[in-house]
């Protein structure tokens, strides 16, 4: 028998069966479909890949949410990071997400390929490897990502302080989860019948951070894990709240997320990152959605210790991103999905990320 | 966004690089290309004799890496080329673009590689060219080898030959090449111990003549990955493709990294494999030719051609959904997200 | 957008972990972690860090359940 790798073992396709077998029983005959939300990029990626959709019955619909930190990142972030490449002797390293992000006029890809110095890196950490290793360089990390990733930034900025680096930099665009999800409830346009909530976060802020939306509109939550049994079983859970008219916080991937979440990681977040209101491109302004950097980490800052000018924001117009980063649209309702804006040439910032809604959708769903 | 430029994912096999034969490179050198450029190698006849002919180049970072370098490639990838059309391969000129300040320690090196994978396959390096560039204009070395080959039977092996019915096969693991290279580079810092798959398939592609009739199409889903030479011959042959997850050859390391950096091994290229469309009455034959033979003791059946299309290719997951498999626009990048 | 795979701490120095899935080695920081870890632990790896660690005796019952409940009929 294979060893236990905690993977493969839920990814057992007789169980998958078996869970879909049971929603199929749950929901059969219901007139209104069930819509559950998944907020979470890494959930929309898992859902195409596994092709979980076609193994769901039509009275269970689901659908996406504002889950793609890169999507909801403004044009003008990226402006500036392009801003900064140009500059001489500055390094620029980036997760792989952010590569082909198109700004107003340019993205990293093509500055790379004009001569600038942009690294991709698995972790924040190669980072500040690479400004040790380059004395003479700055080196700009771009920090995008919600509170998954925040830590590690934030444990770069330590590390780095811990070495002394005074040529280590971070490009911060972070963003918190719950807000938005708030935003959606309120909205009385969107019938959301319950919350798919992300594995990775919540195991850093803990499942409790998702009690207000039952408590002040009655929206179910279950936190659930990335791999197809989690997912289905997450879907089921979330079905039989529903079916009993109940509302509660429930933990499908008990076996990493806890009530509390992870203690040091958010003293870590606290230590380094101060909340503002962050501008979620598509949704708007939300209060205390964003983290930048605390003051007393200034010196580390790249928006402040490297000032360049941007080039005047120019968004896209005619796309449908807002309405399908709030789920009431699919990408499939958009006239420019697959004809003027495809992953080669994306429109807007749904295209733009690799697991974006619709790049996911033109990559696995046509 | 500025569509003046040469970026790095025109050649890394997907739509950017189709689109630039197709809009640039095809119309303004030559219409000949357009078939020549969908298949391996191009078929030409001189005086009754047929022949395949084929080019390619080697670029690849770093240049050592685990099972393999530049080398070997280089010498092994054309010679595939012309055996997946079928050719038995004879010839190879080699023209190397050296670098300024390049180690001769490290070019002897590669030339032992070349000499060996030479023999390996049987064939012959007649001629060849030489050049150096300044220190900074050209990444260390960069190896052109040109191939040509004879054609000793009547079949027609290409890539518009798939028809309804056929067994898609592959003769072992996928994503070996492009994870050792991926591990090897620097800012990753993966220890995975998978070592490129690099190998010549000309003697294993010569097994698989028997079949006569009923192998239709030959292809090694080099830069790109299964997924792209799939979707290319989907579209030539004019049909749809449903792969099987459960069955695909992966190394467990390969799939570890793939994890790890949130890639689809699909998409991951590799240099010693092929994949067969074999019609179905003689599948279990190819299949145990394949397993006679050491380069395809893992070889397995991972789809079938299910109608005619514009060209599409599916996958039934190794949970049972369905989902479609697409062109990648440019290369395949590590995610976070 | 948290790509997080389940990897297995085979040494520990300080505050790194040398961490394994499928045979493949990565090193981890533990900078993030508020819970003790001891080789053979499993932890939750994400962009160079160890996120959280995987309960083990949790993640076994889960399947447990599920497999009782929802395919029994291939329960022995």
């Amino acid at each position: 028998m294979k060893p236990m790798n905690y993977l493969d073992q839920f990814r057992d396709k007789e169980l998958v069966a078996g869970l879909a077998r049971r929603i199929r029983e749950l929901t059969a005959g219901r007139e209104k479909p069930l819509t559950f939300m998944e907020v979470c990029g890494t959930h929309t990626m898992a859902i195409y890949q596994f092709g979980l959709r076609t193994l769901l019955p039509p009275e269970v619909r689901l659908i996406s949410g504002p889950g793609c930190p890169v999507c909801v990142t403004p044009n003008g972030y990226l402006d500036r990071a392009v801003a900064l490449c140009r500059l001489p002797d500055l390094i620029i390293t980036s997760f792989g997400d952010m590569l082909r992000v198109p700004g107003s006029s340019s993205s990293l890809m093509e500055e790379r390929a004009k001569g600038a110095d942009v690294r991709v890196v698995y972790s924040p950490l190669d980072a500040v490897q690479i400004a040790v290793k380059n004395p003479g360089k700055r080196v700009v990390f771009l920090g995008v990502g919600f509170e998954t990733t925040a830590p590690t930034v934030a444990g770069s900025i330590l590390t780095a302080a811990a070495l002394g680096l005074d040529n280590y930099f971070v490009l911060a665009s972070h963003k918190t989860m719950p807000q938005p999800m708030g935003i959606l409830s309120a909205d009385p346009e969107l019938a959301v019948d319950g919350y798919l909530c992300p594995a990775h976060v919540s195991a850093i802020i803990g499942a409790n951070a998702y009690r207000f939306l039952c408590e002040e509109y009655r929206v179910p939550c279950v936190v659930t894990g990335f791999e197809p049994t989690d997912v289905m079983q997450g879907v089921e859970m979330l079905v039989r709240q529903a079916l009993a008219g109940e509302s509660k916080v429930e933990i499908q991937y008990s076996r990493v997320v806890r009530w509390e979440g992870n203690a040091k990681a958010q003293s870590m977040l606290a230590q380094v990152f101060t909340p503002f209101d962050a501008d979620w491109r598509g949704i708007g302004i939300l209060p205390g959605s964003g983290l930048k950097i605390a003051e007393a980490y200034a010196a580390y800052d790249a928006e402040l210790a490297i000032p360049v000018s941007v080039e005047e924001l120019k968004e896209h117009p005619g796309c449908l991103c807002g309405e399908i980063l709030k789920g009431k649209v699919s990408p499939f309702d958009c006239p420019l999905f697959g004809r003027t804006c495809t992953p080669e040439s994306p429109v807007g910032a749904c295209m733009v990320s690799s697991e974006g809604t619709c790049a996911a959708a033109y990559k696995y769903a046509r | 966004m500025d569509n003046d430029i040469i970026l790095l994912g025109h050649g890394s096999g997907g739509k950017l690089s189709h689109q630039l034969l197709d809009d640039l490179i095809i119309p303004k050198l030559s219409q000949s290309l357009a078939s020549g450029g969908q298949n391996d190698a191009a078929l030409l006849e001189i005086s009754g004799t047929k022949l395949a002919f084929t080019t390619d180049s080697y670029v690849v970072d770093p240049i050592f890496f685990p099972g393999g370098n530049i080398g070997d490639l280089a010498v092994n990838g054309t010679v595939n080329d012309l055996a997946m059309m079928g050719a038995r391969p004879l010839y190879l000129s080699v023209g190397f673009i050296l670098e300024e300040g390049f180690k001769k320690s490290e070019l002897a090196l590669i030339l032992a590689s070349m000499r060996s994978a030479a023999d390996s396959a049987g064939v012959t390096v007649v001629t060849g060219d030489t050049k150096v560039v300044p220190k900074g204009k050209g990444d260390r070395i960069f190896i052109n080898t040109s191939g040509i080959g004879v054609l000793e039977h009547g079949l027609r092996i290409d890539g518009a030959g798939g028809r309804v019915g056929d067994q898609v096969i592959v003769n072992g693991s996928i994503g070996d090449h492009g994870i050792a290279v991926l591990s090897a580079r620097e800012g990753l810092e993966i220890d995975s111990g998978i070592r490129s798959d690099s190998a010549a398939l000309n003697g294993l592609v010569e097994e698989l003549l028997v079949l006569g009739e009923g192998l239709h199409v030959l292809r090694d889903p080099t830069r790109g990955g299964v997924a792209t030479t799939l979707k290319e011959i989907a579209i030539q042959s004019g049909v749809t493709i449903l792969l099987d997850e459960e069955s695909l050859p992966i190394n467990p390391g390969v799939k570890g990294v793939c994890s790890i950096l949130g890639l689809d091994a699909l998409y991951v290229a590799n240099e010693g494999k092929l994949l067969a469309f074999v019609a179905p009455e003689r599948a279990a034959e190819a299949l145990a030719i394949m397993h006679r033979h050491p380069l395809g003791k893992d070889a397995a059946i991972i789809g079938a051609l299910t109608e005619s299309s514009e060209g599409r290719v599916q996958m039934k997951t190794s949970v049972g959904g369905v989902r479609g498999v697409e062109m990648l626009a440019g290369e395949q990048l590590p995610r976070i997200c | 957008m948290c790509v997080g795979v389940p990897m297995q701490v085979i040494s520990i120095e300080g505050d790194l972990a040398m961490t394994e899935v499928d045979g493949v080695k990565r090193e981890a920081s533990l900078m993030m972690l508020d819970q003790d870890v001891v080789v053979g632990d499993y932890v939750i790896i994400h962009a160079g860090f160890a996120i959280s660690k995987l309960d083990q005796e949790d993640a076994r019952e889960t399947l447990a359940l599920m497999r009782e409940v929802f395919t029994p009929e291939l329960m022995g």
